[in-house]
C-alpha cells in the first residue's frame, strides 16, 4: 500500500491542480496499475478546491470506475475536504451513469 | 479607450460606470477621474489595471487627480501599475488587515505563492480566510488555464471595517466567455456564454459530463453559491453581457439553483464589450456561512444538474 502526503505536495490549502495532476499520472495511476492500493494523507490539510480534487481523482474514476474507489483509501480529511471530495465523486458517477470505466 | 472613475462605483451600483467605459481606439487608454471623492470597489482598479497592460509605450494619458481620495489609488498600486506618475506623495503603511495591492498573476506557481504570502495578511479567521482562498484560487486560475493571455489576471481586495466584508475584483484582457464556451456549446451572445459558464458542470473543454481530466466546470458555479449563500453581490462581466446576483432579502430561504437566470439577479446584453472577463465579488464576514454548511448545498445542487442534464439525454421509447 502506497501512501501519499497531500500536504507535503500541496500545502495546508490544497488549490494546484499542475501539482494534483502530477499526483494523479505519477503516482495513483502507477499505483493502481500494479494493482495496490493508495492511501491520498489528508493530514494538515485546511481545505482544497473542488478543482484540485477534481484534478486528482475524476479521471481516475472516468477511466478506471467507480471500482477504483475500494483501493483509494483517503486519509485524516476534515469536514471541509471530506465533503469536497464526496461532491466530486458524487458528480463524477452520476455524470457516469453505472459507474463503470469509459471504453 | 477611455475610463472615467466616478464618485461612487461598488458591485451594487456598478452599471453606470461599466456603461460609462468607452473601448474604442484600443491602443490608447484615457483615464479621468470625479474631482471631489473616488470611492470605488476594487473591480474598478482591476479593470484600469488590466487595460493599462495591454497599453504599449506613453500612450496611456492619465489626468492629474484632484480628488481627497486620490491616495487611496495610489496605495492600491494603480498608478504603479500603469507606469504613470501620480504626484502624490504619501507615506506606505502596513497593508495587513487592510487590502491586497493591484497584483499580476500569470502562472499556476504565481497564484500558489499569492495566496500562501498574500491571503493571510488580510488577517482573517480560519473561515473567511478558507473562503477568500477559495475565491481566489478559482477565478485566477480560470484565467491561467483559459483566457489566453500573456498578462494574466489582475487583481485586487479590500477590507472594509464598516460593513465587515471583504470585496474582491479580478479582470483579464483575454478571449473572453464567449469564445471558450462556444468551443463546446453554442452560445450565441455573451450573456448566454456567461449563463452557461455559472452553470455546474458546463465547461468550455469538454461536452462530456464530468468535464475533463482538468476541468469540471464549477468554479463560477462555486463562487456563485458562496455569494448567495452569504446573501453578498456577485458580478460577471465579459464581451457585452453583464450579470450581477443580486442580494437575497434577509430572512429568505437558502436555495441554490443550478440556472444562475433562476437566481435574484439583473442582467445586461449591451454594455460596450470587454475584451476578456471581469468578475467581483462581496464577501461579508461576520455573515459567513460555515464553509462545510455551504458544500453540503453546493453538492446537493451540483449532482442535481448533472442528474437533469443526464437524463435530457435519455432516449424515449417509441410506441406506434
Amino acid at each position: 500500500m502506497k501512501q501519499i502526503s497531500i500536504f507535503e505536495k500541496a500545502g495546508a490549502f490544497a488549490e494546484n491542480k499542475d501539482v494534483a495532476r502530477d499526483i494523479r499520472t505519477r503516482e495513483i495511476f502507477p499505483t493502481l496499475a500494479n494493482g495496490e492500493e493508495i492511501v491520498l494523507d489528508f493530514e494538515q490539510v485546511d481545505a482544497a478546491t473542488q478543482s484540485f480534487i477534481h484534478a486528482l481523482i475524476s479521471d481516475v474514476l472516468r477511466r478506471l470506475g467507480n471500482d477504483a474507489l475500494d483501493r483509494i483509501a483517503f486519509k485524516s480529511c476534515n469536514d471541509t475536504v471530506k465533503k469536497v471530495i464526496n461532491i466530486v465523486i458524487g458528480y463524477m458517477q452520476e455524470g457516469m451513469g453505472a459507474g463503470g470505466p469509459e471504453g | 479607450m477611455k475610463v472615467h472613475i466616478p464618485n461612487s462605483a461598488f458591485l451594487g451600483n456598478i452599471d453606470p460606470f461599466l456603461r460609462s467605459f468607452d473601448p474604442s481606439s484600443p491602443e490608447t487608454l484615457e483615464i479621468t477621474a470625479n474631482d471631489k471623492w473616488i470611492a470605488v470597489h476594487p473591480i474598478v482598479l482591476s479593470m484600469i489595471a488590466a487595460l493599462g497592460l495591454t497599453i504599449k509605450g506613453d500612450n496611456i494619458l492619465c489626468e492629474k487627480f484632484e480628488a481627497k481620495s486620490k491616495h487611496y489609488l495610489a496605495r492600491m498600486g494603480l498608478f504603479e501599475f500603469l507606469k504613470v506618475p501620480s504626484g502624490i506623495n504619501f507615506v506606505e503603511h502596513e497593508s495587513a488587515g487592510r487590502f491586497i495591492p493591484l497584483t499580476q498573476i500569470r502562472t499556476s506557481d504565481e497564484l500558489t505563492r499569492f495566496i500562501t504570502e498574500m491571503i493571510p495578511l488580510l488577517h482573517l479567521e480560519p473561515e473567511p480566510s478558507k473562503t477568500i482562498g477559495y475565491i481566489v484560487s478559482e477565478l485566477a486560475r480560470n484565467v491561467i488555464e483559459h483566457a489566453e493571455t500573456e498578462h494574466g489576471a489582475v487583481l485586487c481586495a479590500q477590507y472594509y471595517k464598516k460593513s465587515n466584508s471583504i470585496r474582491i475584483g479580478i479582470a483579464d484582457t483575454g478571449v473572453g466567455i464567449k469564445e471558450t464556451i462556444n468551443r463546446s456549446h453554442a452560445a450565441p451572445t455573451d450573456l448566454d456564454a456567461i449563463r452557461l459558464a455559472l452553470w455546474p458542470g458546463i465547461t468550455g473543454t469538454t461536452r462530456r459530463e464530468g468535464g475533463t481530466e482538468q476541468n469540471a466546470g464549477a468554479g463560477l458555479f462555486f463562487i456563485k453559491s458562496i455569494a448567495s449563500v452569504n446573501r453578498d453581490f456577485f458580478v460577471i462581466y465579459s464581451g457585452r453581457g453583464f450579470y450581477k446576483l443580486l442580494k437575497r432579502p434577509a430572512g429568505s430561504r437558502i436555495r441554490l439553483h443550478a440556472d444562475p437566470f433562476e437566481d435574484r439577479h439583473s442582467k445586461e446584453t449591451d454594455l460596450p464589450a470587454w475584451r476578456g472577463t471581469i468578475v467581483g465579488a462581496d464577501i461579508t464576514l461576520d455573515q459567513t456561512a460555515e464553509f462545510s454548511s455551504l458544500l453540503d448545498a453546493v453538492g446537493n445542487t451540483y449532482q442535481a444538474a448533472v442528474r437533469d442534464r443526464v437524463k435530457a439525454r435519455f432516449k424515449k421509447a417509441r410506441f406506434i
